[in-house]
This record gives C-alpha cells, structure tokens and sequence, in this order.
C-alpha cells in the first residue's frame, strides 16, 4: 500500500524527524511505501499533490495542528501524535493498514478530494509579495471570463450592426430582453442570434467580481474561501462597487475564512465546520461588511457626485470631457465609473435635442474615454511583454477587441493586478481622450458600442484621434511606472521561463 | 555551515551522573564552555521546559533533550556517554547514551536541516551502536560528522 503522513512537534527539530524516519523505515520493512512531509522547523515542503492522490491512506504523527489538511480530505487515516510513531512505527502502520482495509471513514467520505486549482502562492513569501500573489490568482481565474464575455458582447454587436439597417444595432440588440429569447426565439433572425451572443457575454461578466474575489479568497484561505469571497464578489456588485469593492471583499472574506476555519473547536463540531459553520458564518459576515458598512458610503458618494456633475453642465466642455475620463478610467465599471456615464447616457435622453447638441458631445467623451484603458493595455503587452504575466499577455490580445468595442472591463484584469500604476495610466489617459474628443466637437448618438456605431458618431476623425492619444499617453504611464519597479511575480515568471528554456536547451 | 554540529570538547565519553537534570547540565556546561550557550542557566531552563511538555526519552536507550533558545549561537550537538543509566521517560528503560541539541530561536529553515538530519540518524541502530562503540570523544565527533549529512 501507498501512504503519505504528516509529523510534526513543538519545537520541530527532533521528534518531527525520528518520526518521519521511524515511518519511512517500518513501511521499508513492511514493503510498504511511506511518504512523510515533515512540518518541521528545518521549513516543510510539501507533499507533490500525484503522490497524495496515489496513497491509500493518511498517517497523521503530528503534534501540532497539520497545515492544509483539506489535501487529505476522504481518505482513511489515523492520528496518532508523533510519540506513538516514533516508539512503535510498525503498530502505527498497522493501524494504518487497518483503517485503509476497513475503508475510508464515513464522516469525511462525502468531501470532494478532486484536484485543488491552482493557487500562483508560495507560502514562504514575504507578506508584500503574497499579497500581490493573492491578487494574481484571483486575476489570473478572472482572465477567461473577461475574455469569453468581452469577445461574446463584441461578437454580438457586430452582428448586430448587420442585423439591423442604420447603423443602430449595437443599441437595439441590447433591448431584446432575454425572456424573448426564449419564448420567441427566431433561427433564421441574425438579429436573435447577435442578442443571444450579447446576452452570454453579459451573463459571463456578471461572474467578474465574484471570480476575482472569489479567487482572492481562495488563495489566502484555500477551499474554505471559495464561498465568502464569491458572495463577497456578487454583495460588491449589489453595492455597485464594481471590482475595487471586489477587491475588498475578496481579502475580507479570504481572511475571515482564514481566521474562522482555524478556531480550535469541539471534535464534535470539526466535521461540520468545513461544509457549514465556516462558509456559513464567514459569507454572513462578509455580507455584513459589505452591504451594510461599505454599500451606504458608495451609494452616498455617487450621489453627490452625480448631483454635482449636473451642476456642471454649461460651463467649458473640455474641461468637462476631461473630467468625465477621468471618472470613466477610473474604476472601469465600477461606482465613479458609472456616474459619469449615466451622467452622459440620461443627457442623451432629452427631448428635442439639436443635431450638434452638448449631450451628443458628452457621451462621445465618454466612449472615448471608456475605450482608453482596455486598447492602452492591449498595446502596452504588445510593445512590452516583458512586464506583463503570461495571462495578462493572454488578455491583452482580447483586450483590442473589447477596447475597440467600449468594454472597459478589458482592462480589470491589469488593474486589479496592479491597482495603482494601471489605474493612474487609465485615468490620465482616459482624461485626456475626454478633453481631445470634446476639443475636436465629436458627437455620438448612441449610448454604447465602440466602433460598431461609426455611423452614429459625428465628426468621426476627431473622435478617433481622442481615443488614439488618450491611448498612447496611457500606455506610455503604464511602461514608465511598471519599468520602474518590475512585479516580482512577472520576474519569478520569467526566471521560470529562461530556467526552462536552459533546460530545454540542454536536453538538446 | 560555519560552525560543524559537533567537535570533540563536545563529547562526554564516560559521564557519571546520577539524574536527567545532572546529566543536562554537564552538557551544557560542554557547549557553554565552547561558546556555543550564552547563558547555561536560562538554556537549562528552556530544555526543562521542553522536557516537561514531553519526555525526551527515544527507543533502544537514547535521551534527546533538546531546545530552541535565543541564549544559542550555532546548531550545536553535545553527546553524553553514561556509564550508568539515566530515567529518561522512554517506555523501554533507561537512556545510556544521551544527545543534546542546541538550536537558535531564530531563523528558519536550512541552518535546521543539519538538526533535521541528525534527529533522521538517531533511528538508525548502525549509527547509535557505532556511537557506542566508539573509543573516544574524537572518535564519536567524527561518525557524526561523516554520517549526519543534510539531505
């Protein structure tokens, strides 16, 4: 039989090994294989997950709490303590064969022990560095929905722009609601079809925030994580704290689940507080924190800021335009975000505008700037590589899509990686494209689109240079701040790489 | 690794003492005397400590007192040869041959792994017999020296 243990002592220097030995030993002797991780001061590695996977069974000769038991979930085992497996190593290995024989044990037998996901966290680190590690398994988990939504919504609406004759397509495929769908569902309508794909697309970016959170989560807490950081993702989106207030949530609840999962409670009680009280206690929490104690500023915050935005109006339009892409670059999608392009969305809804009206001109601003962030992204992996992530490489060729298309969610990934030097770059960049196209008079009659609703963008050109330069200052921050002190984590990545490719080279 | 585990001023070859602590003592005031102990009383006191959570006694006649304590400089292995045996509250009878591991309170990781390895030895009976048999402190100094080996 196959079996890995876990030994470790109070003071981690001597019985954790005599342990470790006495087993491996008695299991050489019994022919037996014994694989021992050693939780011990000398610094533990862990067990390769193939070989607990392969065992038949779990030996626990610890004296201290084992680190990552969730690993060993569902097989048999036994607990000895580490004495006992240092004294008679043969009896607790024949107790060991026993449990394996009589099966695992019914109160764990219902766990999952699939595979784990991946986490990008080395538990060794030092605190700054597992943070940023926390950060990139909840981007990097992120990333395939940003990119299947993103291209799914801009699939839509340029099949929409056929779809429909006059150029509004991108504005009416988002009005067919999804219960026409599937009460009345057309093959043969290319319109049905652009409002399924748009339709997928926005139902994959609802789960955004919550993955992102949710892997943040599941990083610092491992599995008990999972569901306070995705409830804590969906309760920011509720709040409308876009993926800022994902963020939160995610560190928050990946703390809590943290904390709550190592309280030292009743044996009876340990059975059920992975599957209950842990998930159940740490998403009542975190929903706490979020909806009542972050959701009231937010809500507050956006209101003064819309009522002093509408107190604005009149005054000089560049100045304006260069504010709201500001705001648009901000947060891309989030709270500041949404003010200020509701604030150009109702503008367009007044009656009677004239063809050259500021309305127009404001929401071209807006989508000028919206556009900034995901295309500023996207050329900066292109003209850099070096300082981005394989996954952030990865997003960034979706990203010239989504930017093109005023999804501003394309660029989430870089900037919830990397909050402060992408979201500096966005917002002067997304600034300054809200000040050029209101300086050049661009217009736009439809609320959303990006380029699929060229048609409906008046001076065009203008509109088109503002996104341009907006984008090239953008990036041009980007590459400047990230030059200036490189990730760690891209380092480690690319160390990796260059030991493989020496490797690969010497194999040849 | 600057300072080797053992030396042979670190082995007591024919210990007379009448108990665990009397034989503790003389140890430290081994790794004392090499500057290896900045305080033999306080370091006393941690393994009395550490002792009294769990007794140190190990199968087939060894006593492993053993602490960490930030009144240790290096690693340090100090090894008592008793001529009579000492209760060390192992279930099969007293210890003969007792080992004292000092190891720092800080730092973590590699500079352990040589205590690591040393505690993986003491299971083996070659290495406890070879010790016994040894004909002097030099003697026993060097099999620890060639057999503990960090992996």
């Amino acid at each position: 039989m196959r079996f890995v243990a876990v030994s470790s002592c109070p003071t981690g220097i001597a019985h954790t090994y005599m342990a470790a030995e006495a087993l491996e030993q008695a299991g050489r002797a019994a022919g037996h294989e014994v694989v021992v991780e050693t939780q011990g001061a000398a610094g533990s590695t862990p067990l390769d997950p193939a070989v607990i996977a392969a065992a038949d069974g779990v030996i626990y000769a610890a004296d201290l709490e084992v680190r990552d038991k969730e690993r060993f979930a569902g097989k048999p085992f036994v607990d000895v303590g580490v004495k006992k497996a240092v004294h008679d190593a043969p009896g607790v290995l024949a107790a060991a064969i026993a449990a394996v024989e009589a099966g695992a044990p019914a109160a764990t037998s219902a766990a999952v022990h699939s595979p784990s996901p991946a986490t990008k966290v080395d538990k060794n680190a030092s605190v700054g560095t597992r943070v940023r590690q926390w950060l990139m398994t909840g981007v990097s988990y992120m990333i395939p929905f940003v990119a299947a939504g993103g291209i799914l919504i801009a699939l839509g609406f340029m099949l929409a722009g056929i779809a429909w004759d006059g150029g509004n397509g991108a504005v009416e495929v988002t009005k067919i609601p999804v219960t026409d769908l599937v009460s009345n569902f057309d093959p043969t309508s290319l319109q049905q079809w652009s409002a399924v794909l748009f339709q997928t697309g926005a139902l994959a970016f609802g789960f955004l925030v919550p993955v992102l959170s949710g892997f943040i989560a599941y990083a610092i807490a491992d599995r008990p994580g999972l569901v306070p950081g995705f409830v804590g993702g969906a309760a920011s989106v509720a709040v409308g704290a876009g993926f800022l207030g994902g963020l939160v949530t995610g560190f928050v609840a990946g703390g809590l689940a943290w904390w709550i999962s190592r309280w030292n409670v009743p044996k009876g009680v340990r059975g059920v507080m992975p599957v209950v009280v842990t998930p159940l206690l740490s998403s009542l929490l975190v929903g706490i924190i979020t909806l009542v104690v972050i959701g009231r500023p937010i809500a507050a915050a956006m209101d003064h800021l819309s009522s002093w935005l509408n107190g604005l109006s009149g005054n000089n339009l560049v100045l304006l335009g260069a504010l709201l892409g500001a705001m648009m670059g901000f947060d891309l999608g989030g709270p500041v975000n949404k003010v200020a392009y509701t604030f150009a969305v109702t503008g367009l809804a007044t009656e009677g505008l004239a063809a050259d009206a500021n309305q127009y001109k404001i929401m071209a601003a807006v989508m000028a700037a919206g556009m900034v962030a995901p295309l500023a992204m996207a050329l900066a992996t292109s003209v850099r590589k070096s300082l981005f992530t394989h996954a952030e490489r990865e997003n960034g060729k979706a990203a010239w899509l989504l930017g093109a298309s005023f999804i501003s969610e394309g660029a989430i990934p870089f900037a919830a990686a990397d909050p402060w030097r992408v979201i500096v770059s966005s917002v002067v960049g997304s600034s300054v494209a809200g000040a050029v196209s209101m300086a050049f008079g661009a217009g736009l009659r439809a609320p959303h689109g990006g380029i699929w609703v060229l048609p409906l963008i008046s001076n065009f050109w203008g509109f088109l240079v503002a996104v341009l330069v907006g984008m090239v200052i953008s990036c041009a921050i980007v590459v400047a701040l990230k030059s200036a002190r490189p990730s760690a984590v891209v380092q480690a990545e690319q160390a990796a790489d260059a030991q493989l490719a020496a490797a690969v080279a010497t194999a040849a | 690794m600057s300072t080797p585990l053992i030396t042979a001023d670190l082995v007591a070859v024919d210990l007379a003492a009448a108990d665990r602590d009397d034989v503790t003592r003389h140890l430290i005031g081994l790794l004392a005397a090499a500057g290896r102990v900045t305080d033999a009383d306080a370091f006393h006191a941690d393994v009395r400590t550490r002792e009294a959570q769990m007794a140190t006694g190990m199968p087939g006649g060894i006593g492993l007192p053993h602490a960490r304590s930030e009144h240790v400089t290096a690693p340090s292995l100090a090894i008592g040869r008793l001529t009579q045996g000492v209760d060390w509250g192992a279930p099969d009878g007293p210890a003969t041959l007792v080992f004292l591991i000092a190891a720092p309170a800080t730092g973590e990781g590699d500079h352990l792994q040589i205590l690591a390895a040393l505690a993986r030895r003491l299971v083996h009976e070659s290495f406890k017999t070879s010790l016994r048999e040894a004909p002097d402190a030099a003697t026993v100094a060097e099999i620890v020296t060639r057999e503990v080996v960090p992996s």
